[in-house]
């Protein structure tokens, strides 16, 4: 028979070796998939992970990786420190959506003035906003006890609904003949994020995902408050014994994942999305779990993975276009990817052991 | 010896986990209506020996027998089955069920829980052990809990009654009542399998003993026949070293503790009442009690993690009831919780994080605010050197200790932050006796340097060995402390709430 | 009986088929909670169990099938969680979660094919002339049998866990897993079998949503039903005649929403689909905060993992 044996201490080998094996375990299972829908799976392997990178046109989709790895990164970089403490805030989504209906209802108030300032406001607009959409849970948690996990998710539907009403009332575009949807921000220079460098994709909010991970990194592995959230995430009670006081982390880690949600969705809406419409979240807040846990809730690993994950996202819609592979494949790779993650983790703190073989 | 006189027959049991071989060979045999005592130190070996009996175990080697047939149980349903009942000293009940579903779920095939009610009334009566079907275990003292254990296993009416450390959660006359019962159960045929580490306990009740070290049978005696020393050195292996408490005075009032009361920190704990002491510089104060009558709550709110109101907690005429526990820690007042793996320390964090743990605030380990990685290393080693803590470096997991040398880390964190006053709670729970000598001594040196420390524990013996002054934790009151060397094993019970008001029903 | 333009006849008839899916979800999720396992997946078992139970459904032409395969889909995704937290011991909180995503997913490719199809019509129980008793022959005597069998399968587990000696051995092992095991109970094992009925009764919610209440599939068409099921067990402080009260109330909003939205008030639609999550962080909120004065209700063992160390 066949037993896990804890280990005396966490591999530092297989935590990091994890990653890799799943990723490995996700493309065989990915392949199996995509044969059963019939479709060749070398070819689909090669066109979600190669062709992008390396194929004909390339130079094209390379420079969507950092438009699609920005938002992830710059959101699990955020929630990897809450989770790394147990504050288990899963309303990304809601955060990020909430974000972008402040920072663009900045922009379409001010319109059409042009003022160097109106940028920067957007941005101040939007992280208050995913904070205080953060704090929410944060304080119903604290004041009641009320679960953060219920209460965070909840409240990325009720932001869904917002975001809807948002499109379709008050942020219409007057001159929009009756479409739903904002104004365009791509056309609004003063509120535009645009593309920094050309054709590398690099926009405001790859380099705030850029100072995310920087920031995350000093917190988490150079900073006693870091030590300290860790220390809450292992053993609770020895966190207070240090000296952290559980509401105050709670209100911490959820305002510091919602403030960064809320600007990647600014950055999304003033730039590569362009307006606010229905339907413009595309559930990045939801990937970016994945992909800080991708990542081991590591800041360098959570860069690793964003773009990792950027990739199955770019080479899923060439995938669909040139294999015509549903989109929800693409979903359930990703969905695998975490199952095979969390399934290999137990390498790192047990070992596996043949029954009868020590006696 | 014959089938006849031979309940329960064990022979060359071994048990190996990674690492380590817990029970090497084990054998020994136990008579019906014999009283028979394992002796061991923690981690001798007893409680994996007592698994294996139980079926919860099983062994890789060696062979059992019961009442004359083989006996190789696959699990504890097959040796309740044989009629082998096991009471824990930890973890076997439930405390949001009541008295009887906890009962019944000891039971192989409970009756409905109308007559089972009823049968326990009159189990506890016969037994003298009152105990209330109906009420929910969370509410229960410690003393009734191992009650309703005890029924559990004597309505399966067993040969063989496993007693895991049983008095550790008694006061000495709770202690009488068991042995009452024990004996009781003993001259109606039911052998007992005691275990223990309390010498004197065992040359009171028990026949026959059968002493383990290292896993392996040392010794086996008729225990009142022999001294406790004797014992103790048959159980240790070396002759035992005395520690010294010579040289300490009383200085001026460190801490003043003054109507303090808490609210309960887990949803059945205690909450701690009314409480007041001085402590003086120099002193140890010894707070002995039952586990669960607010030690850990005590310990919450003199370090801080458990702010208390305004007045009740001053240091040198400074009121500090408001401070959390790194404020205090800048004051001087360390302290070092019950609970290793997860209280006092981080178990999948190196000894070095865990220095950094407690240390940052009295130590150089940090530069505003960053942690100097080498500074903190240091201190580990240096802890890992005074303490003479055994492991292969400050880089392994906190986990990875044996329950002695994490103990001695741990202690050792706090003594050498020379600290103006330290709490500790359960210094010496659950460490071997070379460990815990040299915890108690390094208590007292820290106090003969001058510091005040306060002793929260369970075992008296080492509270009337090291304490100057002693006071009893009871459901959350404290006594007035007393001079230790003018109480007598008697009086402290009194004080630690006697027999709980259930003399009468026992004797 | 119309008041403000609502028909209140048809706003308490249509609550009893408004609150099943989440009634059936949150029965299941209660009984996994209550053997101490935390399983954030039930919006990802209900839809698996709502694209098998209409995939079965619509290709053998059997309503009972389609339940039934619903049930066995939202089990096997249960399993797997299962596997991944009893026997690899994985973060809960994060498989849960992973199972969610991967349903979502795996739903919609699967369902790609069904579409736009109606479902053959579930049996309406046929309780004559009680039916036409006027008002509550409506309100109560109205519905298809699956609402009659969640109602049973709620007073089952009720019963079971209040009762039974097995659902007393699942409640132990949910308060204390170390204690159940030095028992020897098997704590993994019920565990399992907890997870799977739970998976099954979400499952089964799911197929209800798809065969009956909508009745057709749509991509992500349980958008949050599971999330709210997570939330009334919370909110029945983890008791089985209580969650029928949070179902009930949650189906009440819903159905009011609806009938709000016909009645064409000039609320706009957005606002009131926001509703029953808004209510639903009211309730929890003023149940936790009532609960802090008493005892705790949640299992002991609640998310913890359980790794049997001897």
């Amino acid at each position: 028979m066949i037993t896990l044996v804890k280990r005396p201490a966490p591999s530092r080998l297989w935590a990091w070796s994890t990653p890799l094996l799943a990723v490995l375990a996700t493309m065989i299972a990915g392949g199996v998939l995509f044969a059963l829908l019939g479709k060749n799976p070398f070819e689909a392997i090669r066109t979600i992970f190669w062709d992008p990178l390396f194929g004909p046109n390339a130079a094209y989709f390379r420079g969507q990786l950092l438009v699609k790895a920005g938002p992830l990164i710059l959101i699990a970089s955020g929630l990897a420190v809450g989770f790394r403490a147990g504050v288990w805030n899963i309303g990304a989504e809601g955060q990020y959506v909430i974000g972008a209906i402040c920072g663009a209802s900045v922009a379409l108030a001010a319109y059409p003035a042009e003022s160097g300032l109106l940028f920067p406001a957007m941005v101040l607009a939007a992280a208050i906003g995913g904070w205080a959409w953060g704090m929410i849970p944060a304080v119903l948690k604290n004041r009641f006890g009320v679960s953060e996990i219920l209460v965070s998710l909840m409240l990325v539907y009720v932001a869904e609904n917002l975001l809807a009403y948002m499109a379709f009332g008050p942020l219409k575009n007057p001159q929009g003949f009756g479409f739903p949807g904002s104004r365009n921000l791509q056309q609004y220079p003063a509120a535009h994020n645009p593309e920094l460098i050309a054709g590398t994709g690099m926009h405001w909010g790859v380099v705030a995902a850029l100072l995310a991970v920087a920031g995350a990194y000093v917190l988490m592995h150079r900073h006693i408050a870091g030590f300290r959230i860790r220390v809450a995430g292992e053993a609770p009670r020895a966190a207070r014994f240090s000296g952290v006081v559980p509401a105050r982390l709670v209100a911490f880690c959820l305002g510091l994942s919602g403030t960064p949600a809320g600007l990647a969705g600014l950055f999304e809406v003033a730039g590569p999305a362009g307006q606010i419409t229905d339907s413009f979240n595309a559930g990045y807040g939801f990937t970016a779990i994945i992909v800080a846990f991708l990542g081991r809730l590591h800041p360098i690993g959570i860069l690793l993975a964003g773009l990792l994950m950027a990739l199955t996202y770019i080479g899923g819609d060439m995938a669909q276009l040139m294999l015509q592979l549903p989109a929800a494949a693409i979903q359930v790779f990703q969905g695998m990817l975490l199952f095979f993650l969390l399934g290999f983790d137990f390498l790192t703190n047990y070992s596996i052991r043949i029954r009868g073989a020590l006696a | 010896m014959t089938g006849d006189e031979t309940l329960l027959a064990v022979d060359g049991l071994t048990k190996a986990y990674p690492g380590v071989v817990a029970n090497d060979g084990v054998s020994f045999s136990v008579a019906p209506g014999e009283v028979h005592a394992l002796l061991g130190e923690n981690g001798a070996g007893k409680s994996t020996l007592v698994k294996m009996i139980y079926g919860l175990v099983r062994p890789d080697q060696g062979t059992m027998r019961f009442r004359g047939a083989p006996y190789a149980p696959a699990e504890p349903r097959a040796a309740r089955a044989a009629g082998v009942a096991m009471v824990f000293q930890h973890f076997s009940l439930f405390e949001a069920l009541n008295v009887a579903e906890n009962v019944a779920l000891g039971m192989e095939n409970p009756p409905p829980m109308r007559t089972l009610g009823q049968r326990i009334r009159e189990v506890s009566q016969t037994y003298g052990l009152p105990l209330d079907p109906d009420r929910l275990v969370g509410d229960l003292s410690a003393g009734e809990r191992q009650r309703v254990e005890i029924i559990r296993c004597l309505l399966q009416d067993p040969r063989l009654l496993i007693m895991d450390e049983p008095t550790s959660v008694l006061t000495p006359q709770e202690v009488e009542i068991l042995f009452h019962t024990l004996r009781k159960l003993s001259s109606e045929g039911t052998a007992i399998l005691y275990i223990s580490h309390k010498l004197e306990e065992i040359r009171a009740l028990c026949d026959h003993a059968t002493i383990l070290r290292g896993g392996r049978v040392v010794g086996s005696c008729i225990p009142r026949e022999k001294t406790a020393r004797e014992l103790a050195e048959m159980m240790v292996g070396a002759e035992l070293q005395l520690t010294d408490r010579a040289g300490r005075t009383a200085g001026e009032v460190a801490l003043e503790v003054a109507g303090l009361s808490l609210a309960p920190l887990s949803p059945f704990g205690p909450s701690l009442k009314d409480v007041g002491f001085e402590l003086r510089m120099g002193e140890i104060l010894g707070i002995g009690g039952v586990a669960g009558n607010g030690q850990e709550e005590l310990l919450a709110a003199l370090s801080g993690e458990r702010p208390t109101a305004p007045g009740t907690v001053m240091l040198g005429g400074a009121d500090i009831a408001a401070l959390g526990p790194n404020p205090r820690r800048a004051l001087g007042i360390l302290a070092a919780p019950e609970e290793r793996l997860g209280h006092a320390a981080v178990p999948d964090m190196s000894l070095t994080e865990n220095a950094i743990l407690t240390g940052s605030v009295r130590k150089p380990l940090t530069k505003n605010g960053f942690i100097d990685m080498a500074a903190a290393r240091g201190f580990a080693d240096e802890i890992i050197r005074a303490f003479d803590v055994r492991t292969p470096g400050a880089h392994v997991a906190a986990r990875a200790l044996s329950g002695g040398n994490l103990q001695k880390y741990v202690i050792g964190r706090e003594v050498l932050q020379e600290p103006r006053v330290l709490i500790v709670n359960q210094p010496t729970w659950g460490v071997d006796a070379a460990a815990a000598a040299a915890i108690r001594q390094a208590l007292l040196d820290l106090a003969a340097r001058g510091a005040a420390v306060i002793a929260i524990s369970q075992d008296l013996d080492e509270l009337l060995e090291i304490s100057d002054r002693f006071a009893a934790l009871n459901e959350g009151r404290l006594s007035a402390p007393r001079e230790t060397a003018a109480l007598t094993l008697e009086e402290i019970g009194l004080m630690l709430g006697g027999a709980h008001g259930m003399q009468e029903a026992a004797l | 009986m119309i008041i403000g333009g609502i028909d209140i006849i048809a706003l308490v008839a249509t609550l009893m088929a408004a609150s099943t899916p989440v009634l059936l979800a949150a029965t299941g999720e209660l009984v996994a909670e209550k053997s101490g396992v935390l399983n954030l997946g039930v919006e990802g078992m209900m839809i698996m169990g709502a694209v098998g139970g209409f995939a079965a459904a619509v290709s053998t032409g059997s309503p009972v099938l389609g339940f039934a395969a619903g049930a066995v889909a939202g089990a096997v995704l249960a399993l797997l969680f299962a596997f991944l937290t009893q026997v690899l011991l994985s973060n809960q909180v994060a498989t849960g979660l992973a199972l969610t995503l991967f349903g979502l997913g795996l739903s919609a490719l699967i369902g790609k094919g069904f579409e736009g199809i109606r479902p053959p019509p579930t049996a309406k129980v046929p309780f004559g002339p009680l039916a036409e008793i006027p008002g509550l022959g409506r309100i109560l005597f109205s519905h298809d049998w699956m609402v009659y069998f969640s109602l049973l399968l709620v007073a089952a587990t009720w019963a079971f866990l209040r009762h039974s000696r097995a659902g007393l051995i699942l409640r132990a092992v949910g308060e204390s897993h170390d204690a159940a095991h030095a028992l020897g109970y098997r704590v993994v094992a019920v565990r399992i079998g907890a997870l799977a009925f739970g998976g099954a009764l979400a499952g089964l919610g799911g197929a209800y949503l798809s065969l009956v209440r909508v009745p057709q599939w749509t991509e992500g068409m349980t958008a949050g039903a599971g999330w709210i099921a997570l939330a009334i067990v919370v909110f029945a402080s983890w008791r089985a005649e209580r969650v029928l009260l949070g179902a009930y109330l949650f189906g009440g909003i819903t159905a009011a929403q609806l009938q709000l939205q016909a009645a064409g008030y000039a609320i706009p639609v957005h606002l009131l689909s926001m509703a029953p999550f808004v209510v639903t962080i009211v309730a929890l909120v003023l149940i936790t905060a009532l609960h802090r004065q008493g005892s705790q209700a949640a299992p002991a063992s609640l998310g913890r993992a359980f790794h049997a160390s001897s």
